[in-house]
């Protein structure tokens, strides 16, 4: 095989609007499957702070069923058991949902952490103020963790995008499916799969960059709140 | 104003408050003193259940709020609160610390409460620092803020728990002031402190705690000069003495 064979990349140019699609699907895909994470992180991540110990043993259940299982097999299992169950859901939503399901098991011992890393004598001003769990999560807590979080919520958006690439299993049409299936007609491999490193680094290494210099700010701002005090 | 009866704390098997009984009238300043790990932050947090007895019962203005499903939130929306290590919400500035509460949980109009909160704010003399953040402050400041903080709630009552004992010495002085005026107004007061100078000069009554129990109590005039009980009398010559 000769990466630099000419006609190889002509073909690869020729099929663009091909990739072009495959990268959009890796996109939609990404983005839906990191706000269902969001959202099952924050239940889940808040669950496990929570006064209440029916709601910690909720958090733990989730995060250790997911967190202990490959990615692959998620996929598998819900690719093939749900039509099973007569639950019926297009490849799109599988890959959506399995995604969203692996990282909400991450983004909650994210969201958990961060939430612990506040000091409890805020928790206890908030309600010697009248503020109920709820309101002074609300208000006084999750605020404060918001910065904490974001830098290792921002690596878990890279990871997610990254691990897209394992739905190429069930065929949902992202990039490395089509990159696969592609190839796999013409054997152009060397090509298309350097084509398809170069676009999921153009989607992470920017993300990636952008949470370090979240964390470095995060460390000069708490480096200040130490001096003051 | 606030009655404990029969009350009991433990920590897992830790007995830290035995069987206090004490009322504190509406308008007294009371002042509890003792030897560290006396139970005498235990017994203030109970006040307003920051701490849960394990027994006996909390009647504050009323309410018995050791009772299941009493409206505690409620009631704490009249017992002000400044902790030893200020407890400012450090996300916000100033202001909003102050009039957070008074908007989000009474429902007070936003314009109201940053008035009233100006007020109190140049009360305890940082009115100028209304727009900075808390880690632009000292601690000394940071303490005052937390004060105008309880205050803009109108509480009835306030207590305070070693509000001087996180702070650098030439700072006590300015957060001492601010409680000698406050303390010469209508207000209930608890204050746990190891600031004997305050205790005499704006105390309607002393209390001594050791060991989970109240000791001795006294006005302040007797218990200084004249103190029955050995173990307060011993306390006294080693605080007095450093």
């Amino acid at each position: 095989m000769n990466l630099f064979a000419g006609q190889q990349w002509q073909a690869l140019f020729e099929a663009r609007a091909l990739f072009a699609k495959g990268l959009g699907q890796t996109v939609v895909t990404s983005a839906l499957a990191l706000l269902l994470s969001l959202v099952i992180g924050a239940v889940i991540g808040a669950l496990g702070t929570a006064p209440w110990r029916i709601a910690r043993a909720v958090n733990r259940t989730y995060v250790d069923l997911v967190q202990n299982l490959p990615l692959v097999t998620l996929v598998a299992i819900l690719f093939f058991g749900l039509p099973h169950l007569g639950v019926n859901v297009p490849v799109f939503g599988i890959g959506v949902l399995c995604l969203g399901v692996y990282h909400g098991a991450y983004i909650a011992e994210v969201i958990r952490a961060g939430i612990q890393s506040i000091h409890r004598g805020q928790l206890e001003a908030a309600f010697s103020q009248g503020f109920t769990y709820v309101k002074a999560m609300r208000h006084i807590i999750l605020p404060q963790a918001f910065q904490v979080i974001l830098p290792p919520l921002t690596n878990q958006a890279v990871s997610l995008i990254k691990n897209s690439a394992v739905l190429n299993m069930i065929g949902a049409g992202e990039m490395m499916n089509v990159a696969d299936s592609w190839a796999g007609q013409n054997s152009y491999y060397g090509p298309t799969y350097l084509l398809i490193w170069a676009l999921f680094f153009a989607l992470c290494f920017p993300l990636a960059q952008w949470a370090r210099r979240l964390e470095q700010r995060a460390i000069r701002a708490r480096g200040q709140e130490v001096q003051a005090r | 104003m606030i009655q404990l009866t029969n009350v009991n704390k433990y920590f897992g098997p830790l007995h830290v408050l035995r069987d206090v009984n004490l009322t504190v009238k509406s308008g007294e300043k009371l002042v509890v003193i003792g030897p560290s790990g006396s139970g005498k932050s235990t017994l203030i947090r109970c006040m307003n259940l920051l701490e849960k007895p394990t027994s006996g019962s909390v009647i504050v203005d009323g309410v018995n709020i050791t009772e299941p499903g009493a409206k505690v939130a409620q009631v704490r929306q009249s017992i002000g609160m400044v902790f030893q290590q200020f407890n400012l919400y450090p996300h916000k500035t100033v202001l909003e610390n102050v009039t957070m509460a008074p908007i989000l949980i009474q429902g007070i109009a936003p314009g109201a409460a940053e008035e009233s909160g100006m007020v109190y704010l140049k009360r305890v003399g940082l009115d100028h620092k209304a727009k900075a953040y808390p880690s632009q402050l000292s601690g000394g400041q940071m303490q005052r803020v937390a004060i105008a903080r309880a205050l803009n709630m109108k509480p009835k009552i306030m207590l305070f728990d070693e509000p001087t004992s996180a702070l650098d010495p030439e700072m006590i002085q300015e957060v001492l002031d601010v409680m000698v005026g406050l303390a010469s107004e209508g207000i209930t007061m608890v204050v746990v402190t190891h600031e004997m100078g305050f205790a005499r000069e704006v105390s309607d009554r002393v209390i001594f705690m050791d060991e989970g129990q109240i000791m001795e109590e006294a006005d302040p005039e007797h218990f200084f000069t004249n103190p029955t009980n050995e173990r307060t009398k011993l306390f006294l010559s080693r605080i007095l003495r450093a």
